[in-house]
């Protein structure tokens, strides 16, 4: 829209010192536009759209215009800048030298998303699809194959822009090729489906890292999904990152109830759903599948951990997450040690069944040890390499009882390995990590899946702002 | 009006029409991928035979593990060597 030339201004009138200025503004002949009232002046913004374009912060704002450009503009109510501005000596009998302006409301926090995916030219590259008037909003997202089976949040221009506030990554910046279809992943489109999954933009960073580590060649993503087991990507946050989100390490830290955990593993999961294409029944084969396919996100427990952040034992120390291809949960019980030695031993009969309790070398497991579990470590002085150390020592196995046949089951190894001994898991195969609440003696083993070059090998990422 | 962004990889895949199925195999090259499964090589063998016994000229390939893609190179190397594969999928 071209200006008038002359004087221009923008009130709203719920602004006082608008209100103060308008005998002022209607001797002056200006040009008015209301925010909040179409009828106040001949000018109505009530859509904010010639505020935003305008870049008005301030109400009242006057400008002079020529030849349909600005050439000077004030803010709020100065008697002497505003004689100045238009050339008009004693202005405003009567009204005090300055009264301060109140905030535009293009610039309120709650509309100026909005107003920036409307009217400032957003840059965002995701095709736009506009819904009918008579479709249901959620339901169009369903229709359209866009959920997991739970409802989504639609991810709306002034949402996604919201998102993408979370970091200081470009927009265009391809974060990972995303399997199946080998898609390149932008940041924009994994802010699209952050908003789907229900994220705030601060977990945005996290959910970039977890998609750059699930899309590391070792860890075999596309297999990951395609398999008939059980798994999907399971993300461990560790760092100061996850308490300023608000993460849960605590109670009922694998399960519901906590927005950060929830919805950054089901963006994960939606970002493979949607930008590479991998869907159940498609390329996605899992005979059974796990409830964690939905979501499956917990912040390790740092400030009493008897070991150190999983992040920094593998190399990446700070703010970091690690994907680990998980199956689900199993529960460890003992509520009867107090030495680490035999909580060891409890420990390594729970993992020995880690998917068949005959078949050594195949398949990974995270443990995560409770704080009631952790403490005997920590009081013993037992670290994750020393626990790990012995259960790789008690996880060492008889081939003589893992053979085809012995115990009655044909499941195991080939004969011919009889007489040597085989370790449960390979080297790395198995990771320690420290959450949960303070009560209860009670630990668990996540299953995973096939190991390390034949399969799938956890991957250790920084998050980045 | 709502709109909303598309959160899919906005791609479609192309529509390739199938080959027309061989009269006979004959004379064919025919490949047979092994990906690693356990026992996948038992199908295959018996296939082999049976292939063999028609008069296809056989060609096998082995994926390292059936939980990755297949390598470029192999992808190519069946390509160009094979009229007909045939893959043992699962065990």
């Amino acid at each position: 829209m071209r200006l008038p030339d002359g004087l221009v201004a923008v009130v709203k009138r719920d602004c006082p010192t608008c209100v103060l200025v308008e005998p002022v503004l209607r001797r002056l002949g200006a040009a008015v536009w209301c925010q909040d009232d179409a009828g106040w002046f001949d000018g109505d913004d009530t859509e904010l759209e010639l505020s935003y374009r305008l870049g008005i912060e301030t109400v009242p704002t006057l400008l002079r215009v020529a030849d349909g450009a600005e050439t000077a503009r004030v803010v709020g109510w100065s008697r002497e800048q505003w004689a100045e501005l238009t050339g008009v000596p004693d202005l405003g009998e009567g009204l005090p030298e300055h009264r301060p302006g109140c905030g535009s409301l293009s610039v309120d926090p709650f509309r100026v998303d909005a107003l920036e995916a409307r009217y400032g030219g957003s840059g965002l590259a995701s095709r736009r699809i506009e819904l009918a008037e008579l479709e249901d909003e959620h339901e169009a997202l369903f229709d359209r194959g866009w959920t997991d089976g739970l409802p989504v949040v639609p991810p709306t221009p002034e949402r996604v822009l919201r998102m993408l506030r979370g970091t200081t990554r470009d927009p265009a910046e391809v974060v990972a090729v995303v399997p199946p279809d080998l898609v390149e992943c932008t940041v924009e489109k994994v802010a699209v489906n952050a908003v789907l999954a229900g994220c705030l933009p601060e977990h945005l960073p996290v959910v970039l890292a977890a998609l750059e580590a699930a899309a590391a060649e070792e860890f075999a993503l596309h297999g990951l999904l395609a398999t008939t087991y059980f798994a999907g990507p399971v993300v461990v946050v560790n760092g100061p990152v996850a308490g300023r989100i608000g993460m849960n390490s605590g109670v009922n830290a694998l399960g519901q109830g906590n927005r950060a955990n929830a919805t950054i593993g089901r963006a994960l999961q939606l970002v493979v759903r949607n930008v590479g294409g991998g869907r159940p029944g498609e390329v996605d084969r899992a005979t059974l599948g796990n409830p964690g396919k939905f979501t499956f996100c917990f912040a390790e427990r740092e400030h009493d951990s008897p070991f150190a952040p999983l992040a920094a034992d593998r190399g990446v120390a700070g703010d970091a997450v690690t994907v680990f291809a998980g199956s689900g949960v199993q529960p460890v019980v003992d509520q009867l040690s107090r030495d680490p030695a035999s909580l060891a031993r409890t420990f390594a009969a729970c993992l020995r069944v880690n998917a068949h309790p005959k078949l050594p070398m195949a398949f990974d497991a995270m443990l995560v040890v409770s704080p009631e579990h952790g403490r005997v470590f920590r009081e013993a002085g037992w670290d994750r390499a020393r626990l790990l150390a012995e259960l790789e020592e008690l996880l060492t196995l008889p081939a003589d009882e893992l053979v085809r046949g012995a115990g009655g089951m044909a499941e195991g190894v080939p004969a011919g390995l009889a007489g040597a001994d085989l370790p449960k898991f390979r080297p790395g195969g198995l990771l320690v990590a420290h959450a949960g609440g303070d009560a209860g003696l009670f630990s668990a083993v996540v299953g995973g899946w096939v190991s390390g070059e034949t399969g799938s090998a956890p991957v250790t990422r920084e998050v980045r702002a | 009006m709502r709109t909303v962004l598309d959160p899919t990889g906005e791609r479609q895949a192309s529509a390739r029409e199938l080959l027309p199925r061989p009269e006979t195999l004959r004379g064919r090259s025919v490949g047979l991928l092994d990906i690693s499964k356990a026992r996948g090589d038992v199908v295959l063998d018996r296939l082999a035979e049976l292939l063999a016994a028609d008069g296809a000229l056989v060609r096998r390939y082995r994926k390292p593990t059936f939980a990755r893609t297949a390598p470029v190179d192999l992808r190519h190397e069946i390509a160009e060597q094979c009229e007909v594969v045939i893959e043992a999928l699962a065990d």
